[in-house]
């Protein structure tokens, strides 16, 4: 249990950098935010020297304070899960994050585990049939890999989207039909939900298994040629016994492995969510980042932050649940 | 088959084969013309070349040799475990099963030939295996007792999970470990302990074949020779028959009842270990035993074996040993000797200098020791406070 203290410790670490970061960044790129509030403000009317102080207070930029206090501040609004607020939505950051959230978690989530979950069977299947006319999926892995996310997004739009031009078997906008049905927990609104999903959770799925396949089968390969493999062999126990020794001991380092995908798959999601209009966190951190909203894409990275890192930590959990030499104190 | 579900372990076990049982009379092993490959077509490294091989029942066969000849491919082959690219080309396996109560002639079965369910009823409850590091031969991720858990569910269905454990328990003091260690994974324990366990559950099915495949190389040389003792104690208890692979000579000189050994793929010499100790025929042999210096007598200057093993893509012609040998004839250069019985005794040995007219030098004609000595008395006492 002390190493996942240490690895607590690592990751309080990496927050608080990730924090920091997105406190100094919008205070060191030339044109602060201020500015741009302030010559919005003056081009609807005269911003007065009340304007411009109410203008830094809302944005939390109090150019007359030092940084340190700026920082103490921020912090502390932080704590008290006050992000600001957004005037291109109108709204406090988090809030809107609140509402955001739930799109990008379902999507991310239930994707990325089906994707993980069938990515390592697959794998064991390539490995242990090495050599079988299966072995045709190891290109097909190798191509979905090195796809770019938003591409296959593109593609899928265009094959099975209802605003592609081919099959139009799937809705391609949005989370749900924003003008057939209402929000709530009616049967027509989830079923909705989850036709709005299958494109965006499909080019998430494709493009991430690529590479949960091979790094699988690759451990695969290597751990069947393990002696404790052979051994489970000689004891004759039965084949699927066997290939589970060789199994659970190669997704050891896949889940490590899965700690450093989910990054990815993370920064993939948000270009998946521009394309399809997903109301998730991705396409907003997008919008924000176009109305300049510098209170709301800073709210927003820190919660992507903050979501990986707990993503990883998750990770690191399960790793030393399956692996008994990762309870021990190094 | 009539084996009991589990052995009572204090019980003295089947008897022991006398040692003064000629070789081949009562086999629980046989291999016969053996081939493998590793590899297809032209390219294929020829690892074991027609090797036959009896283990009898119940005795320690030693099979030596440098790294590279072939001895543990010869092992993994009879029991089918070849990792690939190894391919078994020719040959035949044949398990001599335990003679059943009424006189019934023994059950054989070819393990070469057998389909899958067949061997995998065979494997570990008749042949078991301890492999040279159990570091890597237990299973990182599961405790010592679930692997015997699954082990003893596997093979003796009709036990309840209170008496695996039971088992188990009393298998791991068999060896010297305490019942406790059941709940520890291989990493917390040393590299002795995990051998021990290794053994421990190598024995948990009561088998009739154990092949050793150097079971101490990775050990220092006192755990080493602990573990050996108390293997062949557990050897003259229980009864198994042992085959034993190991580079070291000296270690068969003293465990074996007889030693073959192993050059280029080939088996060379077969004899029981005291005259193949003290009357080499083979020069190869000879070579062999002089490069450990003896820890008494006198002080001589050692001789090694000139040259270096050969390359097994690119062999010699005739026998692979001729460029080393320094008895090299021109018949050695041209074709292949066999491994044939020698006229005066019961030893094997593949060599021309032991054929028709030829005459062999006299470091090689030593006299057989008349009667092939007993091995040294094991040290761990049947009697003795390990017993369960």
């Amino acid at each position: 249990m002390r190493a996942l203290a240490r690895r607590l410790g690592v990751y309080l670490l990496a927050a608080w950098v990730a924090i920091t970061v997105s406190f100094l960044l919008p205070r060191v790129v030339p044109g602060n935010p201020v500015a741009g509030a302030i010559a919005r403000a003056q081009s609807s009317g005269i911003c007065n020297s009340i304007c411009v102080r109410a203008i830094e207070d809302q944005l939390g930029f109090n150019v007359h304070t030092s940084l340190w206090v700026q920082y103490v501040q921020y912090l502390g609004n932080l704590v008290h899960g006050n992000l600001g607020f957004s005037w291109s939505e109108n709204a406090q950051v988090s809030s809107l994050i609140v509402s955001y959230l739930p799109w990008t978690l379902g999507l991310l989530g239930v994707a990325t585990i089906l994707s993980f979950i069938a990515g390592t069977l697959i794998g064991v299947v390539l490995a242990w049939r090495r050599g079988a006319f299966t072995d045709w999926l190891l290109p097909a892995a190798t191509f979905f890999q090195s796809i770019p996310y938003f591409f296959l997004a593109l593609v899928l739009v265009l094959i099975f989207g209802e605003t592609g031009s081919l099959l139009k078997w799937f809705p391609s906008l949005y989370g749900y039909d924003i003008y057939g049905v209402n929000p709530g927990m009616n049967l027509p609104y989830i079923a909705s939900i989850i036709g709005h999903a299958v494109l965006p959770a499909l080019t998430v799925i494709l493009a991430s298994m690529g590479g949960f396949i091979l790094a699988m089968r690759n451990q695969m390969v290597t751990t069947m040629d393990e002696d404790y493999v052979l051994v489970a062999r000689a004891k004759g126990l039965r084949t699927g016994k066997v290939v589970w020794y060789a199994a659970r001991n190669a997704l050891l380092p896949c889940v490590s492995n899965f700690s450093v995908a989910i990054s990815l798959v993370v920064a993939g999601q948000i270009l998946v969510e521009i394309v399809f209009n997903y109301p998730g966190i991705g396409y907003h951190l997008y919008s924000a980042l176009g109305a300049l909203d510098y209170t709301l894409v800073q709210g927003i990275f820190v919660v992507i932050t903050l979501v990986v890192l707990a993503a990883n930590l998750i990770a690191d959990v399960i790793y030393v649940m399956i692996d008994p030499r990762a309870r021990q104190d190094a | 088959m009539s084996t009991p579900v589990v052995s009572d372990l204090s019980s003295p076990g089947p008897p022991v084969a006398p040692r003064d049982v000629a070789e081949g009379a009562d086999p629980v092993l046989e291999i016969r013309g053996l081939c493998v490959e590793y590899g297809f077509g032209d390219d294929a490294v020829h690892a074991v070349s027609d090797c036959d091989l009896s283990l009898g029942r119940g005795r320690v066969l030693g099979l030596a040799g440098e790294s590279g000849s072939g001895k543990s491919t010869l092992a993994m082959a009879a029991i089918r475990l070849l990792r690939s690219p190894g391919v078994i080309t020719a040959g035949e396996v044949l398990f001599h099963s335990r003679s059943a109560a009424d006189g019934e002639p023994a059950p054989t079965l070819d393990l070469l030939a057998a389909g899958e369910e067949e061997l995998r009823a065979v494997r570990w409850s008749e042949i078991a295996i301890v492999l040279q590091s159990a570091l890597n031969a237990l299973n990182p991720v599961s405790t010592i007792g679930a692997q015997f858990d699954e082990l003893l569910a596997t093979h003796r269905p009709g036990l309840g999970r209170a008496s695996r454990r039971d088992r188990a328990g009393d298998l791991l003091e068999l060896v010297g470990m305490t019942a406790d260690r059941l709940r520890s994974y291989p990493h917390e324990m040393s590299g002795g302990m995990r051998q021990r366990a290794m053994i421990a559950m190598a024995l948990a099915l009561d088998p009739q074949v154990m092949i050793l495949d150097e079971p101490t190389t990775a050990l220092d040389v006192v755990t080493q020779r602990e573990i050996l003792e108390e293997l062949m104690g557990l050897r003259d208890r229980l009864g198994f028959a042992a085959l034993f692979i190991t580079h070291d000579l000296s270690l068969l000189v003293e465990f074996a009842d007889d030693i073959a050994v192993m050059y280029a793929g080939r088996l060379m010499e077969r004899a029981p270990a005291a005259s193949l100790f003290r009357a080499p025929r083979l020069p190869y042999t000879y070579g062999l035993l002089h490069c450990f210096p003896p820890m008494h007598g006198e002080r001589y200057r050692m001789e090694g074996i000139p040259g270096s093993p050969p390359d097994m893509r690119d062999l010699p012609p005739g026998c692979a040993f001729h460029p080393r040998c320094q008895w090299a004839m021109p018949r050695c250069r041209q074709d292949v000797p066999k491994l044939e019985p020698l006229a005066e005794s019961r030893r094997e040995v593949a060599c021309w200098l032991h054929r028709d007219d030829a005459t062999a030098p006299a470091e090689l004609t030593l006299p057989d020791p008349a009667v092939a000595q007993p091995r040294t008395a094991p040290v761990i006492d049947a009697s003795a406070g390990r017993a369960v």
